[in-house]
């Protein structure tokens, strides 16, 4: 079998990005997780308990919805990928369940995980309270405002919610507490990466368990179009899990066009953006290198986007990999659009899509349709967490809306 | 030779190395500590290229980067500071700091930097062995600038010895599992210590992370060639910063920190 292109290499690379570039301090934790993740997950034993949870806890498969309206107003067949179904509201509990059984066998005792819109710190939480592990997530301020009730969530669910106050007070600065707290605690803490980052060998152990995504649309995709795969791919992108889960199949398929939907705040032209595809270069953070929004001096760019799931400055090596090879085609997508396809999506279909998905549904304005193609929407997650920021921009509170 | 080498062959204990964040308090403090620390006494200096998002350090060192960048600070204008002093420095100058800055510096352009700048070494945690080694290892040769790295209490034997093969200079002993600016009992890891210098009988070995005063500074030399001190000496710094008459005391405040450490 030849090895795809767009596979990681032994040292963790996909293409020139990827690698694993962390100070000593973590090399026994990574080295660790290194030589155990594929071993433990190709265990029967643990695939097994893996797929029951998926399904009878986590809800597992998601519906492939065909959505009519919405493909009328598109002139193509629309179909929406509904991770927004999932137990805890978002495709990241995909993830989370698979890193809760392995760190369990990895003799861990204590779970840290970083958070942006808290979606990725709910899902932790539920896993850590299912499994009775010890869980404390690291949130920047500015998200522990923004998205409340998830931060409320998570307390009950029993996790601890520790502010972060440095940098922009958002997802990286969340990212490097939760490095800091794994630096000091070498022995019994397992660290649940939220999305396809970090050193190797995280952005493809997230990216395994976000997989069944594509996994299920394959067949999914079968039943309702009688093709296994679709005409095009579309997923938002702030790391980019769910993406990479909505694409991983369909990677080595030149018939399926796959498109990212980056956050570009108020716009890429200005400097309050999260695009990082479009205004990013080559770089090392959070221990990979990756394309990343910096400046001239390698200083990171702080990102600005209104959806705290999108506001990274960085894209997984993953992406940034598709990116440069062309194989993907990454789209900006600014505040206005997302909120503008947020609301026509709940009008047309009666779905409320969390922030990030919207921008995902924006891309459908940006791409090259025709009637007869099949088009997936990842829709990622639902969108509760964020009704006070649609409350307050569309005027919900106003009895005239 | 390399002045790192010219140190420890000469000096084998008490070997003092002091931090700071170049830019910090203000931008062009730069020159005035690392002249005021040589004077002092103080055996090699570890200048700290700040960065956004220095993930393996402390509250104090992160508010010292994020100052030093509010202050203009970057590789170039560092560079240029360095130069300015270089003939009246005799001590080695290590350059510690993340990758991101220097990668998108270029490795090639800031080696040749370091060397024009008198530079002997560098201490970057995010560049791990085996990267340096693959690609930039010949770079660094070319320009007998040294890698030093770091080992931990969780470092295995075989990779310390790695570690202490492939390497120049010293090896950079982490005290413990934590961030820079923790206080631990150093005397709880003895055991790593003494492993490490068994491994590694004649390669020589700093301690850093948790040394503060005299009492931690002298732990060090019991177990290693001496200490390194960052948290502590920026804490003064930022003490001296706030008062109105800092340019004056600022040498004073210098000399009095390594004299609290040197225990005389």
């Amino acid at each position: 079998m030849t090895k795809s292109n767009y596979n990681i290499n032994d040292a963790g690379f996909y293409g020139e990005f990827g690698g694993a570039f962390i100070p000593e301090m973590l090399q026994k934790n990574v080295t660790e997780l290194l030589d155990n993740y594929l071993k433990i997950m190709s265990d029967p034993e643990f695939k097994t308990e893996l797929r029951t949870l998926l399904t009878d806890y986590a809800g597992r498969p998601s519906p492939l919805y065909y959505a009519s309206r919405l493909s009328a107003q598109y002139q193509a067949n629309i179909y929406l990928k509904r991770e927004d179904l999932n137990h805890t509201g978002s495709h990241k509990i995909n993830n989370a369940l698979g890193q809760i059984l392995l760190a369990e066998r990895l003799g861990k005792k204590r779970i840290i995980a970083e958070t942006g819109a808290g979606q990725h710190g709910v899902a932790t939480a539920t896993v850590c309270a299912l499994k009775g592990l010890e869980c404390v997530v690291y949130m920047g301020e500015t998200d522990v405002k923004r998205q409340a009730p998830n931060v409320a969530r998570m307390r009950m669910l029993g996790a601890k919610v520790v502010p972060v106050t440095s940098g922009n007070r958002t997802l990286k600065d969340a990212t490097n507490e939760a490095i800091r707290d794994w630096i000091g605690h070498p022995e019994d803490t397992h660290y649940i990466i939220g999305s396809v980052v970090g050193p190797h060998p995280y952005p493809d152990l997230v990216a395994r368990f976000q997989s069944v995504i594509s996994e299920e649309m394959q067949e999914q995709l079968l039943s309702k179009t009688g093709r296994s795969y679709p005409d095009a791919v579309i997923a938002c992108v702030g790391g980019g899990s769910n993406a990479a889960g909505a694409f991983y199949h369909f990677i080595d398929n030149p018939d399926v066009k796959l498109y990212g939907a980056e956050g570009a705040g108020k716009g890429i032209d200005t400097p309050e953006t999260a695009a990082t595809m479009a205004v990013g270069s080559s770089g090392i953070l959070h221990g990979s290198k990756i394309l990343l929004m910096q400046d001239k001096y390698g200083q990171i760019t702080e990102p600005y986007s209104i959806s705290a799931g999108l506001d990274y400055p960085g894209v997984g090596p993953l992406h940034s990999h598709l990116h440069a090879t062309g194989r993907a085609t990454y789209l900006s997508v600014t505040d206005e659009q997302a909120l503008q396809a947020a609301l026509q999506i709940t009008r047309l279909e009666g779905i409320i899509p969390a922030l990030e998905s919207a921008h995902a549904l924006a891309a459908l304005n940006m791409i090259p349709l025709r009637k007869e193609m099949n088009v997936v929407v990842n829709l990622s997650g639902r969108g509760d967490k964020d009704m006070d920021t649609y409350t307050h921009y569309f005027g919900f509170d106003n009895e005239q809306n | 030779m390399n002045r790192i080498d010219n140190l420890f062959q000469t000096k084998k204990n008490n070997i003092l190395s002091i931090y700071f964040t170049a830019g910090f308090p203000n931008l062009n403090d730069t020159e005035e500590i690392l002249l005021q620390l040589q004077n002092a006494g103080v055996d090699m200096v570890e200048v700290g290229m700040p960065f956004s998002d220095p993930m393996a350090d402390g509250v104090v060192i992160q508010d010292s980067s994020h100052q030093a960048l509010l202050n203009g600070m970057n590789l170039d204008i560092l560079f240029d500071q360095l130069i300015k002093i270089k003939k009246e420095i005799r001590i080695p100058i290590i350059l510690m700091g993340y990758f991101n800055p220097v990668f998108k510096y270029g490795v090639n352009n800031f080696c040749k930097k370091c060397v024009s700048a008198g530079v002997s070494g560098v201490i970057i945690p995010d560049l791990p062995l085996e990267v340096y080694l693959d690609e930039y290892a010949a770079l660094f040769d070319q320009h007998e600038l040294y890698y030093i790295p770091l080992v931990t209490p969780q470092t295995p034997d075989q990779r310390i010895a790695k570690l202490g093969m492939k390497s120049k200079g010293f090896i950079y002993m982490v005290s413990t599992a934590s961030i820079t600016g923790s206080r631990p009992n150093l005397e709880n890891n003895h055991d790593y210590f003494l492993r490490v210098r068994k491994i590694l009988p004649e390669t020589p070995l700093m301690i850093g992370f948790g040394i503060q005063d005299s009492n931690s500074f002298a732990t060090a030399n019991k177990y290693a060639n001496g200490g390194i001190i960052g948290t502590a000496f920026i804490r003064t710094l930022k003490e001296a910063s706030m008062k109105t008459d800092y340019k004056e005391i600022l040498s004073h405040k210098i000399d009095a920190f390594i004299q609290s450490i040197r225990g005389n």
